[in-house]
């Protein structure tokens, strides 16, 4: 089933393409997502179903939200009601829209005909990611959840409310 | 059509590797480095997963899970940077935050 590969590839470089040439920001949020659920498809081609669920999940769907939220903060005011507008026309959806439908009925006729695993790559199932998780790279599990901490204690203190005696124009 | 070998998973991850590369050099926007940030990380997990499953070993994936916990860390981080840009100087130029204090 390599057809299914080279049309989700593709879509992967034609959507990442457009997340770099874009003006807006949320245009190129719109194609980032297309570009990763395409790579999700990727990932399940190659034998990968648990880190093709993952990258829906987690890079898709959170890292994503996270960008979003960021994006409505940072254009309050009634500036953004006329923005909001304008992203509603469909010139804006119609491009994301049409290679998340490609993505869409690939991944219906993958599930349809149970599309093998690519010739050369070999399926490795949840079960023996987690068991070489919690064996041998242990101790880089508990390396990463140091670094969430981390990343979240460095967030916070980031974006704590400013102090009066911040000078403008310093960090 | 031809069979998907290595080769062409390689070239793919290193395509997108490179558009995010690409946009992290040209664009001024913080948003966009980001996210270019963002396609770098995940066509380096393109590149370990694809490698993984070549070998029939589960450590490709494990690998991506860490690349993915490490681009949680850093976006959390970079948002947070943005919103103290935005408030500061209102604007997400990147060039605008160029000197340190100090």
């Amino acid at each position: 089933m390599s057809a299914t590969f080279y049309v989700a590839g593709a879509i992967a470089l034609v959507a990442t393409f457009l997340v770099v040439t874009r003006a807006s920001a949320v245009h190129a949020l719109l194609y980032l997502i297309v570009s990763l659920l395409s790579v999700a498809i990727i990932f399940y081609q190659l034998g990968a179903p648990f880190v093709a669920a993952l990258e829906v999940i987690i890079y898709a769907a959170a890292i994503m939200v996270v960008f979003i939220f960021v994006m409505m903060m940072l254009n309050l005011g009634p500036r953004s009601v006329e923005q909001e507008r304008t992203w509603l026309m469909p010139a804006i959806w119609v491009g994301p829209g049409v290679l998340a439908l490609i993505l869409g009925a690939e991944l219906v006729y993958a599930l349809a005909i149970s599309v093998p695993v690519e010739a050369g790559f070999g399926l490795v199932t949840p079960k023996q990611v987690g068991q070489r998780l919690f064996g041998a790279y242990f101790i880089g599990l508990e390396l990463a959840s140091l670094l969430l901490l981390a990343g979240l204690v460095g967030a916070l203190h980031l974006a704590r409310p400013q102090r009066a005696t911040d000078v403008k124009g310093t960090i | 059509m031809l069979p998907v070998s290595m080769d062409t998973v390689l070239a793919l991850a290193g395509l997108l590797f490179a558009m995010g590369l690409v946009g992290v050099l040209v664009r001024r926007n913080v948003i966009f480095i980001l996210m270019s940030i963002e396609i770098m990380l995940n066509a380096s997990g393109l590149a370990f997963v694809a490698a993984g499953a070549r070998w029939h070993t589960a450590d490709g994936q494990v690998m991506f899970l860490f690349v993915l916990a490490m681009a949680a860390a850093e976006v959390s981080v970079g948002l947070a940077l943005v919103l103290r840009l935005h408030h500061q100087w209102s604007t997400l130029d990147a060039d605008v935050a160029s000197s340190l204090r100090g």
